[in-house]
């Protein structure tokens, strides 16, 4: 189902949450809301799902001006942050919960529950109680939870927030897998770029309580639209007022003529990709990303004269 | 013995013996003393029919209050803990109030408004209503006292729970009310049942406004404490001593009660 969201602002006390927001999601669709804690993407996600009520604006779900729905008519699935488990039912009452307050009979419930159960792998862990259960495995718990009444939306506030590396690398690309199994609407909040850029197919980046710019993570990555979402998504060198990707600046041996001189301050070795810190003639600091390859040939090491050719760099109105 | 366990055993010592002195010598003194002479003058003493009578008042006055507070109290705690109103500071202070003044004030305070001169006093009398010197007022006095006793024991651990497990709750589509049932309920259940078993205990041992709102009518408006304590006055030890003992077990068995109550309900959802 699609979603639109109107010129939605909402304030809290003399803070601007929102401005003036307005999106739209088409249906079916994995979009994240990227940007810094304080841009707003928590507040609009809450304000789609009804547990917020704008100041100002609409809020339209499959052509339903929802504005002011309750929550619980919206038919919208939503995983928080902490995951919300209800602490003292087992795993299968939780996951059945929506199911069960809506009366249905026990037999279609335990059904439901074990074909979830077994959609996000925690088969076997019904009896068990959420301080039973490992992060990761709530994460999953509240999915099911939340699938489980077949919401037209599904909205996650950083879902991947609280895990360690390892798991949440594991979750985003199960997550991925999950969308094109179900292809329900799908909205998740993060702060993270690369994994915006890794799970979803629109990213909307929010800063200030605006919308900076929406478009594929491709999009986004080649032409960002301003200063903001340049610095944002992917690394950046800043040269005044012009920005350069690290990894469009070429190195060269030291020739006459060619490029500019810079000096080899420090080199970081990353595994395939290499880091290195230069510091240009005219005393600027710069860093490049190159090739493990390219670093063997040039025999890179501090102290180091090279020849460094810059990119036209992208320079945004103010 | 090294002078770290010395010192732990020294102050392990000092806290058993301020207990002792304050709780344990008067409370035993009153078990000794009660059946000093063997169990059958204890039995006289508190099957007389006035003594029964402050029983049966005593559990029926609690069975009114209680119930009423705990409902109240809840409700409360989850106004001041959830709600967001203009002059909310307030009436936290105004629960309070109960904890701050002197049951004997609370007394004279419920005589003045439902009083035959008091403010509701006319009104009252024209509609055949007694409330002063009756259980009624009782009941009132009772309530007033061990008003705060729930909702204190329950905001906390509202405050804890946090509002995002309610939350999930209303977007999978419960209603407010199942919402509570369903979810805050079961979270908040053992603040609520402390609260419940604090308030159980403080209405069975009122004395001050109870004594006041009472009137103190031998076989109609006496409780177990006022009982007690008309026992003492006219100098009939064994039955202020045997019903005071009563009134002890009565607490006891409420601690008791809701101790097992816990524990066999816990051992049964690990959490």
């Amino acid at each position: 189902m699609a979603i639109e969201v109107r010129e939605v602002s909402k304030r809290f006390g003399d803070f601007v949450a929102l401005g003036d927001v307005s999106l739209r999601v088409g249906d079916g669709a994995l979009t994240a809301l990227l940007g810094p804690s304080g841009s707003g993407k928590s507040t609009l996600l809450r304000i789609i799902a009804g547990l917020e009520s704008p100041d100002s604006g609409e809020v339209v779900i499959d052509e339903q001006n929802v504005t002011d729905a309750p929550a619980r008519m919206r038919g919208v699935g939503f995983v928080f942050q902490h995951y919300a488990p209800f602490k003292h039912m087992t795993v299968h009452d939780n996951v059945g919960f929506g199911l069960s307050v809506r009366k249905r009979p026990k037999a279609e419930i335990r059904e439901r529950v074990k074909e979830l159960l077994g959609l996000v792998r925690l088969e076997g862990l019904a009896e068990r109680y959420p301080s039973q259960l490992s992060g990761g495995q709530l994460q999953r718990m509240a999915l099911a939870r939340a699938l489980a009444v077949q919401p037209q939306v599904l909205l996650l506030d950083e879902p991947f927030g609280a895990l360690d590396a390892q798991v949440r690398a594991e979750l985003r690309e199960w997550l991925r897998r999950l969308h094109e199994e179900i292809h329900v609407t799908t909205i998740f909040v993060t702060h993270d770029q690369e994994e915006a850029m890794e799970v979803a197919e629109q990213i909307v980046v929010m800063n200030k309580g605006r919308i900076e710019q929406a478009g594929t993570p491709r999009e986004l990555y080649e032409s960002p639209g301003n200063e903001f979402v340049m610095s944002f998504i992917g690394p950046v060198n800043r040269l005044g007022d012009a920005f350069v990707r690290p990894h469009d600046i070429e190195i060269l041996p030291s020739v006459e003529g060619v490029g500019t001189e810079a000096l080899v301050e420090r080199v970081v070795h990353l595994g395939f990709e290499v880091r290195v810190e230069l510091k240009l003639h005219d005393g600027r600091d710069i860093w490049a990303q190159i090739t493990r390859e390219n670093a063997q040939q040039l025999e890179l090491r501090e102290g180091q004269i090279l020849s460094v050719r810059l990119p036209a760099p992208r320079v945004f109105a103010a | 013995m090294s002078a770290n366990a010395a010192r732990r055993l020294g102050v392990r010592m000092l806290a058993l013996g301020y207990l002792a002195l304050l709780l344990g010598a008067p409370v035993g003194m009153i078990f000794y003393r009660t059946f000093e002479h063997g169990l059958a003058p204890v039995w006289s003493a508190v099957t007389a029919p006035n003594a029964e009578h402050a029983f049966w008042l005593s559990l029926e006055i609690v069975a009114i209050a209680v119930p009423l507070n705990t409902i109240f109290g809840i409700g409360m705690a989850l106004l001041l803990e959830r709600g967001r109103f203009w002059g909310k500071g307030l009436l936290g202070l105004v629960i309070d109030l109960p904890f701050a003044i002197s049951p004997v004030v609370v007394g004279l305070a419920l005589v003045l408004v439902y009083g035959k001169t008091g403010w509701l006093g006319d009104w009252l009398t024209t509609n055949g209503i007694q409330i002063i010197f009756s259980v009624p007022g009782m009941v009132i006095a009772t309530a007033v006292v061990s008003l705060p006793f729930v909702a204190r024991e329950t905001m906390p651990v509202l405050r804890e729970l946090g509002i995002d497990a309610e939350q999930a709750a209303e977007t999978l589509g419960a209603s407010a009310w199942q919402t509570f049932w369903r979810v805050t309920l079961p979270a908040i259940r053992w603040g609520v049942v402390y609260g419940v078993v604090l308030s159980t205990a403080r209405a069975l041992g009122e004395f001050g406004a109870v004594s006041i709102v009472s009137g103190r009518i031998e076989g109609q408006t006496q409780t177990l404490p006022l009982y007690v304590q008309d026992r003492f006055e006219n100098f009939d030890s064994t039955g202020a001593y045997a019903a005071a003992v009563l009134l002890a077990l009565l607490a006891l068995g409420t601690l008791l009660a809701m101790n097992l109550l816990t524990r066999r309900t816990r051992g049964r959802t690990a959490s």
